[in-house]
């Protein structure tokens, strides 16, 4: 149960257990000093105490003083006040045959009474005294009754004149020591009131991090897709945390990187076999279709027909021309030989577009970098140019920016136009042949356009957001020597 | 002639000093002991003012604890005067002189009691207090000492063969606080004190009943010692014999429960000396 719990319980537990065992500990081990520390003093006191009387007693006992006496025992209860934290209950004097010469409380303990019949059953109490008859105080405690006594011989010129019995409570110094002990659990729990709060925000802060990171971890595995670096908020920093994080962020960087790579090899395989499936048709298709447009022409030049023939024939004509046209369009030939290409076929290409550009009232912007001729087949280039222009001016609301240049041995033109963006759903078929996504044409220009990179070995790309939508060609130049 | 009065001179001149002391009187020294109550400091201070005005001279009290060395102080003439027990005096009368007797509830006569602890509801008589603790005040008191000693003797018995134990207290409020507490099982004090007693600290006296009350005997007297010079000793007498005449004085009596002074004479204490004899026999 617990070991399934999040690190951002665990550890504020954790932490709370560790206050609280030390807590425990402290104000126990204080409590338990002071308690041995007070019964230590009530002791001492006693025990002081006792031997003042005994020295104040001992002319007394020998003048046989019984009022002095009463007099000298009575004063320490009256003094031992309930705030000293110890309270002398009774006091007695025994003679040396043990009977009670003098007590503090003569109705309870009369003079003249045997010691041994006042407490029968304090037998420790009763050897302790009648043994103890000479030296210093010594203490007895009663367990039961929670009470002590301090046993003093009083002793005068080595002869034992009695003993003097200190009854003293040592339960009456627990008021004192509970209040200790309350003022101490309050400070304890005070402290704690403090330290608790503070250590969960801590342990919190320190978990959060880890949390973070766990569930981002647990969203590229769950996901079809690896998700936006960017979703996610991983704490930033040097220590083992934020250095997990900072590779957890690369790794996904790779990931993802990986992952439209493999994409894109995909694509273009399925293009590279749409083409060859496409050229192999065409290619098949194109042989009975000029043996086909050459009978009809053949049949127009010597033949004679009447009029019904006729229609049917050139009907036959313009469905066979259409077919050549598509077919053409297909097969996109790119063994055909042509001049390089120079800065004036770039140029000419504006000049065609700019009417179309015209019509749709948007502006074109050109920058063309290009100053030398190019090694490159000027009717493939003219084309792609052509087309990419075309699509642009078509898409766009406002404008079309036509960028040509030549950077690290390649060609590079970037057609940009503001208008619809394309979604990534019609990305993926973008440059299959009659991929449209407007209601006129068959949709073959980006798939002519895709075929001719393609076999002059350069690469098309494109970028497609709200607001913009751009078309990159890199087509690499091979300079001869 | 010329000699007779160079000697006059010389003389004159030698006891010029002694003169101007003389000009401030000595002390009348007045001893005061068990009679009066304890913590009595402030009274004390009131009635020595008192009699020093009085007198015109300065007056000393002197407290001790216990008569005999308030006699032994007036025998050596370190006391011109005191406050004592009718015993000690009557004991004593070859050194001390009668000097006036308090009036105590008009008459100057007061009784000993014999006391016991309140829960005690047995006691009628000393007899039933056979091996108990017993409590006298001072062994040269009258009320506190003689008077049980004498009611013994009657019983044919000795105080400490009687009683299982007997202690002194030196002093008659002690008496009635031993018993009070029942560390002693009886004893005997100056009905004087224990009526006071029962004024100043009701509760104590609560705890205690008395048993038996003895005839009446002199009051406890003012005595000279017999050196004094009788203008001294008489002018201490008027004054004492004045104070129930005064506002001042009746204020003071009050407070010592008391109604004022007569001369008295030695056959107040015949009784007393009567037991004094009869035990010496």
């Amino acid at each position: 149960m617990f070991r399934n719990l999040s690190l951002r319980y665990k550890i504020p537990l954790r932490t709370s257990l560790l206050i609280a065992i030390t807590a425990i500990a402290v104000s126990g081990s204080l409590m338990y000093g002071i308690y041995h520390d007070l019964k230590y003093d009530a002791q001492q006191n006693a025990e002081r105490v006792s031997r003042i009387l005994t020295h104040s007693l001992k002319p007394l006992l020998l003048r046989d003083d019984v009022w002095r006496a009463y007099e000298a025992i009575a004063s320490p209860l009256q003094s031992s006040g309930e705030k000293s934290g110890y309270v002398i209950d009774e006091i007695l004097i025994l003679d040396a045959q043990q009977q009670v010469y003098v007590s503090s409380h003569p109705k309870q303990h009369p003079a003249l009474a045997a010691f041994a019949r006042i407490y029968p059953r304090l037998s420790q109490l009763n050897s302790v005294i009648s043994k103890h008859r000479e030296g210093a105080p010594r203490a007895v405690e009663i367990v039961q009754s929670g009470k002590s006594y301090m046993v003093t011989p009083i002793v005068s010129d080595e002869v034992f004149l009695g003993t003097l019995v200190m009854g003293y409570s040592s339960s009456t110094f627990l008021p004192h020591f509970y209040d200790i002990a309350w003022r101490s659990v309050y400070t304890t729990l005070i402290v704690a009131a403090i330290l608790l709060p503070l250590s969960w925000f801590w342990a919190w802060r320190m978990a959060l991090p880890l949390t973070q990171l766990s569930s981002s971890m647990a969203k590229v595995g769950a996901g079809s897709s690896l998700p936006e670096p960017e979703e996610f908020r991983l704490y930033e920093s040097s220590d083992e945390i934020g250095r997990m994080s900072g590779a957890f962020k690369r790794m996904l960087c790779d990931l993802k990187h990986k992952e439209s790579l493999e994409k894109q090899v995909l694509i273009s395989e399925r293009l590279a076999a749409v083409g060859r499936l496409t050229a192999g048709i065409a290619h098949e298709i194109n042989n009975p279709l000029g043996g086909m447009l050459n009978a009809i022409n053949t049949a127009k030049r010597h033949g004679s027909m009447d009029p019904q023939m006729q229609k049917t024939i050139s009907l036959l004509e313009r469905g066979l021309l259409q077919i050549k046209n598509i077919i053409g369009a297909l097969l996109v030939e790119a063994k055909l030989q042509s001049h390089p290409l120079t800065v004036q076929d770039i140029e000419d290409t504006r000049t065609l577009v700019l009417a179309n550009a015209y019509d749709k009232s948007a502006e074109l912007v050109w920058e063309n970098d290009i100053v030398e001729t190019l090694p490159l087949p000027s009717t493939m280039v003219r084309q792609v140019l052509i087309n990419l222009l075309l699509n642009a001016i078509q898409a766009s609301e406002n404008y079309v920016h036509c960028h040509i240049c030549y950077d690290c041995g390649s060609l590079i033109i970037g057609v940009k136009n503001d208008g619809k963006h394309i979604g990534q759903e019609q990305m993926d078929y973008l440059f299959e042949p009659f991929a449209t996504g407007r209601e006129e044409g068959y949709g073959l220009g980006l798939w002519m356009t895709y075929q001719i990179v393609s076999q002059l070995n350069g690469m098309i790309t494109m970028q497609s957001q709200p607001g913009e939508t751009q078309f990159s060609v890199t087509l690499p130049v091979e300079m001869h020597a | 002639m010329q000699h007779w009065i160079k000697l006059a001179l010389l003389c004159w001149a030698l006891c010029g000093p002694a003169n101007l002391l003389a000009a401030e009187p000595a002390p009348l020294r007045i001893g005061l002991s068990a009679v009066l109550l304890e913590d009595q400091t402030a009274f004390v201070h009131a009635w020595q003012h008192y009699l020093q005005n009085r007198l015109k001279r300065p007056v000393s009290f002197v407290q001790r604890a216990n008569y005999r060395e308030i006699v032994t102080l007036l025998q050596n003439g370190k006391l011109d005067s005191a406050w004592l027990c009718s015993y000690p005096y009557i004991t004593n009368t070859k050194d001390l002189r009668l000097l006036a007797v308090p009036v105590y509830k008009g008459e100057p006569v007061y009784q000993s009691y014999l006391i016991v602890p309140a829960a005690d509801r047995k006691t009628s008589s000393i007899a039933d207090l056979k091996g108990k603790l017993f409590a006298f005040s001072d062994p040269d008191s009258n009320s506190g000492y003689l008077v049980p000693l004498y009611q013994l003797s009657l019983l044919k018995q000795q105080p400490n063969s009687f009683f299982g134990k007997a202690f002194f207290t030196w002093s008659h409020s002690k008496v009635v606080e031993a018993v009070a507490s029942e560390l002693a099982h009886g004893g005997a004090v100056d009905g004087y004190i224990w009526d006071s007693l029962v004024l100043l600290r009701p509760e104590l006296t609560a705890q205690t009943r008395i048993v038996w009350k003895s005839q009446d005997f002199g009051f406890p007297p003012f005595v000279v010692r017999k050196g004094l010079a009788k203008a001294d000793a008489d002018a201490l007498r008027s004054a004492l014999l004045a104070m129930q005449n005064e506002e001042e004085g009746r204020k003071l009596l009050a407070l010592l429960n008391l109604d004022g002074f007569v001369p008295g004479n030695d056959k107040m204490f015949d009784s007393v000396a009567y037991m004094v004899r009869k035990l010496g026999d």
